[in-house]
């Protein structure tokens, strides 16, 4: 039992790093082809992500909502549902953060960053546990009703952000009222990177946990692999969609709950960046898994944080940062269909 | 989760930091910096440098400083708003050794005070000409009263409409939006005092889609000049061009989208920020707050189209130096809203630099319709 279980850890370990190897072969023909030479720009890559403190707390913080985000897709996909409602699940969490942010100076800071997270959270889990529940109830496709939710949770915030919440002192942008100054929260102890990456990092070892030790999680997993022998165990299936969703929704909600509390300290279209997106992306290349997006999350938060570097030093566009993330993306997912082909790993596990 | 638990980068690095290899490469990084004598600039974009609008006009600051001797220009597009910037920044001004940090984009205010406070020997310029006294004194804020090219290219659009009916789209509702409107529709009324204006607000500073739609709308109804106020009024410039009537551009230069149609358009010169630089790196004072118009050489207007006269073109240059003169007001008595109210009353003037009026601006003209 150990023996497979250890190289089956091999077997991705072997081939993650192999489809990695491909990436970067492939990006460096790529950037050949714009005249650089490809050992600079590995250079600048490592530079730009891992070389200094600096890179690095810019690698983190680009990573810190993308590991939140990414649960959003990764929890109720576990359970079989594609969602990818992760950018309004962040916005709606972001908007009830400041909702109830602004009412909480007079509380101790700890008590109001717990409530304005759990706001967040709340927000964010019930928009997509909304989708969940339609597609258990009324059977609607889930990841229609996450993509056309992201417009709508978009289209509410600018309408309050422009009317009913509007702080008309911030004449440069429609922004809502600010939370006060005292609920911000700093960078986390040694590193110059806000608390979001504290939080982003112990959401998904707790949830990886959950997901792996309990028979919640041993639940889920096999509604993901076969939802008929789900309802035959006599599974509480709607129930547990509805708390998947709900996770995962939450996981994006705290997202935006930490852009509010950490970076803006007001709700605006600031929010609307794409971290949603990305989330997605990273879900699937962690495979699901909590504990791997950690680490995934970082590999891209690092492409991204060096991608500005590389702009700067070549002269290359921006978009070059996006065709290494696509790349990376095609070849784990081209990967994948390489699992069990290879004999090696095979003969060990007999 | 509060302040009492922040260490700074320097304490960590001396109790030997969790990163060690790290620790050692970063401490040498200064020294590759200072080894360059040239100052070195930093521009940063919140999107693409070449859109024919808001970023280009600070791209093409950029050329501009990169062209003066002793100064190297260093820069980077698409950066959200968030806490990347302040990363871009550093990056900036550690891996490239930044002197002088341009950031162009509203949302980036936070993050530069922040920035200002952590490198005092850094300049930071923001483009919202919001500084406040308080504010860091290594920030500069200025911006353009873009009101005034607007009521030249209202001028224009006086002259070259013949339906009397013009169209002005705008993004959001934010003062300096009005302003642009009001300067627009002033600007053409002064030349045909019946002329209406139909004004569509789309709400977002980027989308193409609506701004065609909205651009279609307008010419069906029956106007025939119409100028944009979103990122980058291109496809309003073009669909414009391909319904075969006038145009005026925003933010840059936009004279080669619509040889045919384009009259004038109404541009930023960011690039009057190279002066910050110049008195920041030989140790001259500089002002934190800059607003100025045609007068202080901070806007500009877009070279004339094809379609203009050489009479209104005269006309528009005569009115231009009103700005530079300071004798032509934009604002001026007797001056009704488009509801009617009173805004100001017959010999009330205000002037053009009375920033406390124009914050406060949140109405349309006489003449504006919807």
């Amino acid at each position: 039992m150990f023996g497979s279980t250890f190289n089956n850890g091999l077997e991705a370990v072997v081939i993650n790093a192999a489809a990695l190897i491909l990436t970067l072969a492939g990006f460096g023909v790529f950037v050949a082809l714009f005249g650089h030479n490809p050992l600079d720009v590995f250079y600048i890559l490592y530079l730009g992500a891992f070389a200094t403190q600096l890179s690095i707390e810019n690698t983190l913080t680009q990573s810190a909502p993308l590991m939140l985000t990414a649960l959003c897709t990764a929890i109720p996909a576990r359970a079989g549902l594609l969602v990818i409602g992760g950018e309004g699940a962040l916005v709606v969490g972001g908007v009830a953060t400041v909702l109830v942010g602004v009412h909480l100076g007079h509380l101790p800071p700890w008590a109001g960053v717990l409530i304005m997270g759990l706001a967040g959270s709340i927000a964010g889990g019930l928009w997509i546990g909304a989708a969940g529940a339609l597609r258990q109830y009324r059977g609607v496709n889930e990841t229609i009703a996450t993509l056309l939710m992201n417009y709508i949770a978009i289209a509410i915030m600018s309408h309050l952000v422009s009317g009913p919440i509007r702080d008309f002192d911030q004449v440069l942008k429609t922004s809502s009222w600010s939370i006060p100054e005292s609920l911000m929260v700093s960078t986390v102890p040694g590193l110059d990177v806000h608390w979001g990456l504290a939080v982003g990092v112990a959401t998904c070892v707790i949830l990886y946990v959950i997901m792996r030790q309990t028979t919640f999680g041993f639940g889920v997993d096999i509604l993901g692999g076969n939802p008929r022998a789900a309802q035959m165990a006599g599974l509480p299936i709607n129930r547990m969609v509805l708390v998947c969703c709900f996770i995962g929704g939450a996981g994006a909600g705290l997202a935006g709950t930490m852009e509010i509390i950490a970076v803006h300290g007001f709700a605006s279209e600031s929010l609307v960046v794409g971290f949603g997106y990305a989330g997605i992306l990273i879900a699937f290349l962690a495979r699901q898994n909590p504990a791997a997006i950690i680490i995934v999350a970082i590999l891209v938060g690092g492409i991204s944080a060096s991608g500005g570097l590389m702009q700067r030093r070549f002269d290359l566009p921006d978009a070059t940062a996006a065709v290494l993330q696509g790349m990376l993306f095609v070849m784990v997912l081209a990967s994948n269909t390489a699992y069990g082909r290879f004999k090696i790993f095979q003969l060990k596990a007999n | 989760m509060s302040d009492k638990f922040q260490f700074s980068r320097r304490d960590v690095l001396s109790h030997g930091g969790n990163i060690v290899a790290a620790g050692t490469l970063f401490s040498l990084l200064p020294t590759l910096a200072s080894a360059a004598k040239t100052v070195t600039v930093g521009f940063i974009y919140v999107g693409p440098r070449q859109d024919f609008g808001w970023n280009q006009s600070h791209w093409d600051a950029a050329r501009k400083v990169a062209k003066i001797k002793g100064i190297k220009v260093v820069e980077q597009e698409n950066v959200p708003e968030t806490a990347e910037v302040e990363k871009v920044m550093q990056s900036m001004i550690e891996l490239d050794g930044a002197k002088v940090i341009f950031g162009t984009s509203f949302g980036y205010w936070k993050s530069i005070k922040k920035m200002a406070k952590k490198y005092p020997n850094v300049l930071f310029t923001h483009i919202g000409a919001i500084w406040k006294s308080g504010d860091p004194k290594n920030v500069i804020g200025y911006r353009g009263y873009t009101e005034e090219p607007h009521y030249l290219c209202g001028i224009a659009a006086g002259r070259m409409s013949k339906t009397g009916k013009i169209g002005f789209i705008g993004s959001k509702p934010l003062y300096f939006i009005y302003n642009n409107c009001n300067g627009f529709v002033l600007g053409a009324r002064s030349i045909r005092p019946d002329l209406t204006c139909n004004v569509v607000l789309t709400g977002e500073w980027n989308n193409p889609v609506k701004e065609a739609e909205t651009t279609n709308s307008l010419i069906d109804k029956g106007c025939d000049v119409i100028i944009a106020n979103v990122d980058s009024p291109k496809v309003s410039v073009e669909t414009c061009e391909r319904r075969g009537v006038f145009s005026c551009g925003y933010h840059s230069d936009l004279s080669s989208l619509a040889p045919k149609g384009f009259l004038t358009g109404a541009e930023w010169n960011w690039a009057s920020g190279a002066e910050f630089v110049r008195a920041f790196t030989t140790g001259k004072p500089y002002p934190n707050l800059k607003r100025g118009g045609f007068k202080d050489d901070m806007v500009g207007l877009s070279p004339f189209g094809a379609a203009v006269p050489q009479k209104v073109r005269d006309e528009i240059l005569s009115a231009k130096q009103g700005f530079v003169d300071d004798k032509l007001k934009i604002y001026q008595g007797p001056l009704k809203d488009n509801k009617g109210n009173e805004i100001l009353k017959a010999g009330q003037v205000i002037s053009n630099t009375d920033i406390k009026f124009k914050l406060g601006v949140r109405f349309f003209v006489e003449g504006v319709a919807g």
